[in-house]
């Protein structure tokens, strides 16, 4: 591309060990690895205070939920990571996978909200942390896709009415910050059912999460159908299969193979947005953060070291999705 | 049988538009019944009624005697005034880690990619909420204010600059002096707007940093090639054949990450930054109108977004006629 | 592709008949209570002495004993209420929405608040006022003398409004720094990010007593800028549920005028001869019908938290976290203005 010259290898190196030697002496040489509030004073300033993490990474993963039952949060988000990992692997992706998938997360959700077998009924409320943040996420896109589908396909259409209603939605949906359509599920939504009606606030969430995660999948699904040829539509008409049956069998399954990757990151957009969902009081791994050190005066002071870790955990979904996603990209041996 | 055909068409699209009018008025059914049945007011009037609260900073005079609708309009100059400069860096730091991702040289290419792979992944409001704790725990306090350039004052208060302006008819230029609690003279930027302009910027300017990548590098080989042969210098190169080829490519992804942009400075409500979400939180909790709040923030995105997008499209002619020139 | 049918657009229909049809009347509180089994009671996020969670989720505090001391007088049981926690911006709707019965959580009763939320509130269960909280290096005497500082308060309360009100009539110009939380706002002052802190004072004691890393430093100015009547409320129209929970907070005071207590009330229940004792406990006249509960609705809700000055003893009192004094909140006949009206 465009050549520089390549004698400052030095220089460049000087500058980089310059600004990273005080981020590794605060955070590995002089950090404090034990939940020791003394000695985490005495470092103050000095160095980390890893014990932060040590002392509160209960309520940093689970949040509010049941000291006592902590196991079934753990288990759920192993059951969610697992899925997740599979997703990931070329040879899990066969619409049998979907099924399983979707008991697995049906799985994790009862195993979360109890009340049967002998296990406690834990309210919504009361969930949080990592596994509250994967199942928003998650539950999100999954209701987001068929419903995205449907638009990308209405706004192609040749309806007028329905590519109308389908590119309104989409253009109003993606004009708006999303803060404000999870301010509309905390506070409108109650207004707008029947006064009897009183669905819980995480379903109400889930439900706007994944409104919005619709309105921009769509717009990646209809870049995907776009890329479809259309002589293949025409061939599919040509040899006797209805109109829904050439979009069924041979432009969606083309089209979503293009789009993949860019769903990958759709869905990491909204892994990283799920964090929003705090600012509605619902405590997942971000709003945990508050619970755990919010109340806590003696560790109020070791917050930085908190976030950095949070930080971490959403890295290291969010860089894994990304390598995933990349992987995609790379043309798939000629077999499906 | 072109009848049957037509009711083919008609039918759907009638179907289509009785749901969602149905659903439209059984929601707006609803919401009547459920405001009556709890005593509830509704209506916009609330909005020339006195705000009575103050809101921390402001572009032009304001304060808690003033109808709520100007508490609006701060809301929404305060947005902007976070908006605007974050759009401005973030396009020259994306630009400068854009082509250093590019740099042929390991290091700067590694840094680069690292800035890049590291800020993306994570959650804007994360990083948000860091880069204030980080400016009001750490920073000093105003008697210990640390005067990173002369005639500057950094404190848990804020960042203080020379500024012109003018008191009690006598004009020019004031210098931040510590005094009293603060600081007082010059302009002042509180730690909730540095944040904010901080994590904004350095979170778009990633995205568009890979957006100009991907621009340059959309750039083919043998038009670099054949400027080279020609005896340019690599900066002339990038000045003359690269950058009015790219910015083709650029401009689109550009304009929508100026959206996302605006779109995402309702975050600072998070750290009391008193932009609209802020403002219209705050009248929702004082008036009740939760309904009408709601609508004005969405209103005015819809607005900025729709503005947005004129000034890139227009801009993207520009660019798009001078690059087929 | 068949054309659709009658039988399809019936969904439809229904779905435009219910549009037009008004929904069916919510059911009463007290029955949906009693359906479910507990009470819904909205408190606050954590505010030391009023309602605050332990590590275990348990909570305590002030509005969360007066919740308790109404699922005893319901439903039998100190124990049969869910606590839900809601920041300042989402009481009102909650309780507007139905998500909780009663909103127990230090809320200030304004004519505002009561003409025009849907909801009422049922009476003063605290009587308090705004204050501030200053760190004691910065040597101040007078809230006055807090011109041009930064001042901490919490968004969507009244003591936003109160604090512009206050400094506008004394001519000082202070800039707020508004924050969404309770959490985040003291935060930021303990930071330094803020010279002083403002809400009502019960609450600025909870604050520096629990949250300071140092209570010693900080102090609360003299000025009480507001009053600040806290009390609960509930739904408008269901004017049961309204009385069921205003005379529990009643009771609470006349147990303590008639000085039975947790710990003597099942000896006072058997031997007092007293009228009063007896209408109160449900000994000799069932006051509970009135109300539709039964006639020991009392006697459960003082066994089960105390009567009003125990309560205020556990989690406000001087021997509490607070440590604050009885000032107003005491009965009318020493030296308070608690008055509760006759239990007959």
């Amino acid at each position: 591309m465009i050549r520089m010259p390549r004698k400052r290898t030095l220089l460049w190196s000087l500058l980089v060990a310059l600004l990273l030697w005080p981020v590794i002496n605060w955070g590995l040489l002089h950090a404090v690895w034990t939940p020791d509030l003394e000695a985490c004073r005495a470092a103050r300033g000095l160095g980390a205070c890893w014990g932060v993490i040590a002392e509160k990474h209960r309520v940093l993963f689970f949040g509010r939920y049941p000291y006592a039952e902590q196991w079934r949060p753990l288990l759920a988000t192993a059951i969610i990571v697992g899925l997740l990992a599979a997703a990931c692997r070329p040879r899990f992706r066969n619409p049998g996978f979907a099924g399983v998938a979707g008991l697995g997360l049906l799985l994790a959700v009862l195993l979360m909200a109890g009340g049967f077998a002998g296990l406690s009924a834990v309210p919504t409320k009361l969930w949080g942390g990592l596994p509250l943040t994967l199942l928003v996420s998650l539950g999100g896109t999954l209701l987001a896709f068929p419903l995205a589908v449907l638009l990308a396909l209405a706004r192609r259409s040749s309806l007028p009415m329905l590519r109308l209603s389908a590119t309104l939605y989409i253009e109003l949906v993606r004009g708006v910050p999303l803060i404000s359509l999870l301010f509309m599920a905390a506070f409108l939504f109650p207004l707008m059912l029947p006064p009897d009606w009183r669905p819980d606030i995480l379903p109400r969430v889930i439900l706007t999460i994944a409104g919005f995660a619709a309105a921009y999948l769509a717009e990646v699904i209809r870049g995907g159908l776009q890329a479809v040829p259309p002589g293949q539509y025409v061939a599919a008409l040509a040899i006797g299969l209805t109109r829904w049956q050439a979009m069924r069998h041979v432009v969606l399954p083309q089209a979503l193979r293009h789009a993949l990757p860019a769903l990958v990151n759709s869905f990491i957009g909204i892994f990283k947005d799920s964090s929003l969902i705090s600012i509605v009081s619902l405590h997942e791994l971000t709003g945990a953060l508050s619970i755990a050190l919010g109340g806590d005066a003696d560790w109020r002071s070791f917050y930085l070291e908190a976030y950095l870790f949070i930080a971490l955990i959403y890295w290291c979904f969010c860089f894994a999705l990304s390598r995933a996603s990349r992987q995609l990209e790379q043309p798939r041996p000629a077999s499906g | 049988m072109p009848f049957r055909k037509q009711l083919l068409r008609l039918l759907p699209q009638a179907v289509l538009l009785l749901a969602v009018l149905a659903l439209l008025l059984w929601f707006g059914h609803n919401v009547l019944e459920n405001l009556r049945g709890r005593g509830i007011r509704a209506g916009f009037d609330f909005l020339s009624d006195p705000a009575g609260f103050e809101i921390g900073e402001s572009l032009f005079a304001y304060d808690s005697g003033q109808p709520l609708w100007r508490a609006f309009l701060t809301g929404t100059a305060n947005t902007l005034r976070v908006a605007l400069p974050a759009i401005v860096l973030s396009t020259i730091l994306g630009s400068l880690i854009g082509l250093g991702r590019l740099a042929s040289h390991a290091v700067p290419r590694a840094v680069c990619t690292t800035l890049v792979e590291t800020l993306r992944n994570i959650p804007l409001l994360l990083q948000l909420l860091m880069c204030y704790f980080a400016l009001t725990s750490l920073l000093p306090e105003a008697s210990a204010a640390i005067s990173p350039m002369p005639g500057t004052l950094l404190t848990k208060g804020g960042l203080f600059l020379p500024g012109w302006g003018c008191e009690e008819g006598a004009c020019g230029w004031s210098f931040p002096e510590a005094e009293g609690f603060g600081v007082s003279g010059g302009w002042s930027l509180s730690p909730e707007f540095l944040a904010v302009l901080i994590a904004l910027t350095f979170y778009s300017a990633v995205f568009i940093a890979e957006i100009v990548r991907g621009g340059i590098q959309s750039v083919s080989r043998g038009q670099i090639d054949a400027a080279r042969a020609i005896g340019l210098r690599p900066f002339q190169v990038l000045r003359h054949v690269v950058a009015p080829l790219a910015l083709r490519a650029i401009v689109p992804p550009l304009g929508n990450q100026y959206l996302n942009l605006i779109k995402n400075s309702s975050l600072a409500v998070a750290v009391g930054y008193p932009e609209l979400v802020s403002v219209a939180n705050t009248s929702l909790n004082q008036t009740g109108r939760a309904f009408e709040c709601i609508v004005i923030v969405m209103a005015v995105y819809l607005a900025l977004s729709l503005l947005t997008a004129l000034l890139v499209n227009l801009y993207n002619r520009l660019v798009a006629l001078r690059g087929t020139a | 592709m068949k054309i659709p049918t009658f039988r399809h657009l019936l969904p439809l229909g229904a779905l435009l008949a219910a549009a037009f049809c008004p929904p069916a009347q919510a059911g009463k509180t007290l029955d949906a209570i009693k359906q479910r089994g507990n009470i819904q009671c909205g408190v606050s996020t954590g505010v030391a002495g009023f309602s605050l969670p332990d590590s275990q989720g348990k909570w305590s505090g002030f509005d969360v004993d007066l919740c308790r001391a109404i699922a005893a007088a319901v439903l039998g049981d100190a124990n049969k209420v869910s606590f839900v926690p809601l920041n300042s911006q989402q009481r009102f709707s909650a309780i507007q929405a139905g998500e909780v019965d009663i909103l127990a959580r230090n809320t200030t009763w304004t004519l505002n608040r009561d003409a025009s939320l849907g909801l009422s509130f049922t009476g003063v269960t605290y009587y308090d006022g705004q204050g501030f909280l200053v760190p004691k290096k910065l040597k101040l005497t007078s809230a006055k003398q807090l011109k041009n500082a930064e001042i901490c308060v919490q968004s969507g309360t009244t003591n936003e409004k109160n604090l512009a009100d206050y400094f506008r009539s004394v001519g000082v110009k202070v800039k707020p720094v508004v924050f969404e939380g309770f959490e985040a706002s003291f935060k930021a002052f303990f930071s330094g990010r803020c010279q002083a802190y403002t809400t009502d004072i019960s609450g600025l004691a909870g604050v520096r007593n629990k949250e300071a890393k140092n209570p010693d430093d900080y102090m609360i100015l003299p000025e009480v800028i507001s009053k600040e009547p806290l009390g609960p409320a509930v739904r408008r129209g269901d004017d049961e549920w309204f009385a069921i929970v205003r005379w529990v907070g009643f009771a609470l005071i006349e147990a303590e005028e008639q000085g039975i207590t947790q710990a003597n009330v099942d000896g006072i229940r058997a031997e007092s001869k007293d009228p009063a004792i007896g209408r109160l406990l449900g000994t000799t006249e069932d006051t509970g019908k009135l109300l539709g509960l039964d006639r020991e609705w009392a006697y459960r809700s003082i066994k089960a938290v105390g009567n009003y000055g125990e309560v205020f003893a556990r989690n406000v009192g001087p021997d509490s976290v607070l440590k604050l004094p009885r000032g107003l909140n005491n009965l009318w006949n020493k030296g308070g203005i608690l008055f509760a009206p006759p239990v007959r």
